[in-house]
């Protein structure tokens, strides 16, 4: 007997009329979940091992497939899910941690769906987006206090270095190694086509995208892995990660079976070697050494590349960020807890932290109070799901968003949430050679330009809709926003006032 | 060339350094300037006086040589070339450093080494003539720390915590006695021949560098601390 034996979750259902026993389900499901009996001369299923990936379903020719949630059951317990208790068998049979994949799937509240957005009526008149010229370039970076003149009385170019975009959307970070070459080669021609960016994350740069340096920020994390001096001047802005949002406060570790090949070569680590990011910078204990990381890059860099500093969106991050924004970083990146990670300690992803939207308020709020607004511009993630998200964001005081779930949904990934076990399905959050090469580059590519040009044609319907015109116009402009369902300290902190006032 | 940084902030000294085209350059009355030859590449600096933080960071091959003490985080994420303080340096030297070779004279402080790592035919190397405070290559992930305890008057001339979440690399002790506290990541023994056969040419330029005798600072019993598995915390998790 086994205490810890249950039911599992997942239930491969076959259509027997339907399936051909073509065998395809066979070789593409790397969980070894179908198989074909010679000696039953039927096809077989074992249930136990499906992650509920729908690749399967998928590809099957005939549509004979799908996945359901089994309905074997604890007996209902509104305090004690299935989950909780699950968890607490697995971590009595093995005394480890338990580490989790993708972000927070936890029923928390999600702002972005309490808050609606404005549109002109009578004055003020809406604008046609096919028709009229709108303007969604967006330029990233510290902006000068006041205008500088020379002895002639000309205007003298003070401007901090810049990245320009074309669309408000950046993709976030995602190191080569927690996802595949395959979805770093999508998400970087997709960032040249699109006239944005893409985020190298804190695994390296791998040679091949060295060339699309316009296009690339390249991330230096506590565990500074990969970076070298031309990997420095590789980006068009560089990021300091501080802190990420599915696990704000720990560091990171990709375990040294996944640091295989060119993931060694990248990293600059040697393979097998467990790849430890520390939760601390160790050199930075206060702002003024985070000052001093950043300059050290703006010296290594000739002050040409704006620097980012990325950090979670935490209790006190209203303060965290005035601090930044005194550091001489150019960006700041705020990442909320429902952010993506490839693993994190499931007590950390789901229980630290604070929603993006309100972070994002009260930071835009306190940089304005205190007069550094112009000094940062700033990025908001962490669960950015469709255009809408984009617009609130925008209007609650972002500059732009970063998008990483979002685009790898884009690429085909399912949200089964089992990054971790270098097996998926998809491509994606693998280094299996057989299973990257599912991912088409050139498809991955199509489709997040298809996503991102898409959502940009929403996101200037709407600002045509309330008779804005340019991001920068809607930028922190929160009359354009109304709650609904909110109680007054989140609209408070939120800044915004409740539908119908 | 000689530049007297006397009158210099960093930003103007950095620049007078990097637009001066010059192999060589002595840089004299240094009074704390951060950020001196980050990134660079090529060359030689001969520092007099006290360079500020970050020292050397992301140094890419450079020569850099200070005739006084150094502050804090001294060749972070360096690359390759050489850093020799004829004196003492503040905390993090070597923070994360991937190659090339630091020599100091004198003392260093906290965090020493932290987060080394080695790469294919880069091997970054630290040695310190004194002692070093604790968390000496805290996460050690590849290369040699070697701390010779020259003038410490302790048993053994490290701080507390050395070797906290070593992964790799080796961390070679000139003395007789452990350090009090060692984690349980890392494995010590006393060093035989073969292992001071590793340190033997870091010595020979670490004593060639100072002026100093290296059968005296051989002459002595020597530890060696290495990660007892490159995974210390495979066994931590568990998915769910």
């Amino acid at each position: 007997m086994q205490i810890d034996y249950f039911y599992p979750e997942y239930e491969v259902v076959r259509n027997k009329e339907k399936c051909t026993r073509c065998g395809l389900c066979v070789s593409q499901c790397s969980n070894h979940v179908h198989s074909y009996s010679e000696e039953h001369r039927r096809m077989i299923t074992d249930d136990a091992k499906c992650v509920n990936c729908h690749r399967c379903v998928c590809v099957c020719p005939v549509g004979a497939l799908k996945i359901t949630g089994s309905n074997h059951q604890f007996k209902h317990n509104a305090n004690w899910s299935r989950r909780t208790i699950m968890e607490i068998y697995s971590q009595a049979e093995t005394g480890g941690v338990l580490l989790s994949s993708m972000g927070n799937p936890k029923d928390m509240p999600v702002y972005w769906d309490k808050i609606l957005i404005n549109a002109s009526q009578v004055t003020n008149p809406s604008i046609d987006p096919l028709r009229e010229p709108m303007e969604t370039k967006v330029f990233l970076g510290s902006k000068p206090a006041s205008i500088e003149r020379d002895e002639n009385g000309r205007i003298r170019n003070n401007l901090p270095p810049h990245i320009a975009l074309d669309v408000p959307i950046l993709f976030s970070a995602m190191s080569y190694g927690s996802i595949s070459l395959n979805a770093h080669a999508s998400l970087v021609h997709a960032a040249v086509d699109l006239g944005t960016c893409y985020n190298s994350g804190e695994g390296g740069l791998h040679d091949d995208f060295y060339r699309y340096s316009a296009n690339t920020i390249i991330q230096v994390a506590s565990g500074r892995f990969g970076v070298h001096k031309e990997y420095l001047e590789a980006g068009a802005a560089i990021e300091i990660k501080m802190g990420q949002g599915a696990k704000p406060g720990i560091g990171g570790h990709l375990p040294g079976n996944k640091i295989v090949g060119e993931i060694s070569k990248t990293r600059m680590i040697p393979e097998g070697s467990d790849a430890i990011s520390p939760a601390p910078h160790h050199d930075i204990y206060s702002i003024e050494d985070l000052r001093q990381l950043v300059y050290s890059l703006k010296e290594a860099t000739g002050y040409k590349k704006p620097i980012i500093v990325k950090v979670a969106a935490v209790h006190n991050i209203a303060s965290i960020a005035s601090g930044i924004a005194r550091s001489g970083a150019d960006i700041i990146a705020l990442d909320g807890f429902r952010g993506g990670t490839g693993a994190a300690p499931t007590r950390i992803r789901d229980n630290v932290g604070i929603p993006i939207e309100l972070a994002l308020a009260s930071v835009d709020e306190r940089l304005r109070q205190e007069g550094i607004r112009g000094n940062v511009s700033l990025i908001a993630g962490g669960s950015i799901r469709n255009s809408a998200d984009v617009v609130k964001a925008l209007a609650l005081g972002a500059d732009a968003v970063y998008i990483a779930t979002g685009a790898l949904v884009a690429l085909g990934c399912h949200l089964c949430r089992g990054c971790h076990s270098g097996t998926c399905n998809w491509g994606i959050a693998t280094q299996d050679p057989a299973l990257v090469s599912r991912l088409d580059p050139e498809e991955g590519r199509r489709r997040l330009v298809n996503l991102v040009s898409a959502w940009t044609h929403e996101i200037k319907e709407m600002m045509g809709g309330m008779g804005i015109n340019s991001i920068e116009a809607l930028t922190g402009n929160r009359l354009m926003l109304r709650g609904v369902g909110l109680n007054a300290k989140e609209l408070e902190v939120l800044g915004i006032m409740h539908a119908g006032e | 060339m000689n530049i007297d940084a006397f009158a210099f902030d960093f930003q103007e000294l950095n620049k007078e350094i990097k637009s001066s085209g010059q192999e060589e350059l002595n840089i004299d009355n240094c009074m704390g300037q951060r950020y001196i030859g980050c990134g660079l590449s090529r060359g030689s600096l001969r520092i007099r006086g006290v360079p500020g933080n970050a020292l050397g960071a992301y140094l890419n091959g450079a020569d850099i040589t200070v005739h006084g003490n150094a502050q804090d985080s001294v060749g972070d994420t360096m690359n390759e070339g050489k850093i020799s303080i004829h004196g003492s340096c503040g905390d993090t030297p070597g923070y994360a450093m991937r190659g090339g070779k630091i020599f100091i004279r004198g003392n260093a402080g906290y965090r020493a080494g932290i987060h080394m790592k080695s790469y294919r035919d880069k091997c970054p190397v630290m040695v310190i003539g004194g002692s070093a405070g604790s968390f000496l290559g805290e996460y050690q992930a590849g290369g040699r720390i070697i701390v010779l305890g020259l003038g410490s008057d302790q048993p053994c001339p490290v701080g507390y915590f050395c070797g906290t979440g070593m992964h790799g690399g080796k961390i070679f002790l000139r003395c007789g006695q452990l350090p009090a506290s060692l984690p349980d990541q890392v494995n010590a023994k006393l060093a035989d021949d073969v292992d001071l056969q590793e340190i033997e040419e870091d010595i020979r330029q670490f004593c060639a560098e100072f002026d100093l005798d290296r059968e005296t600072i051989l002459d002595h019993p020597f530890h060696v601390l290495t990660p007892n598995t490159k995974n210390p915390y495979r066994q931590l998790y568990v998915h769910c």
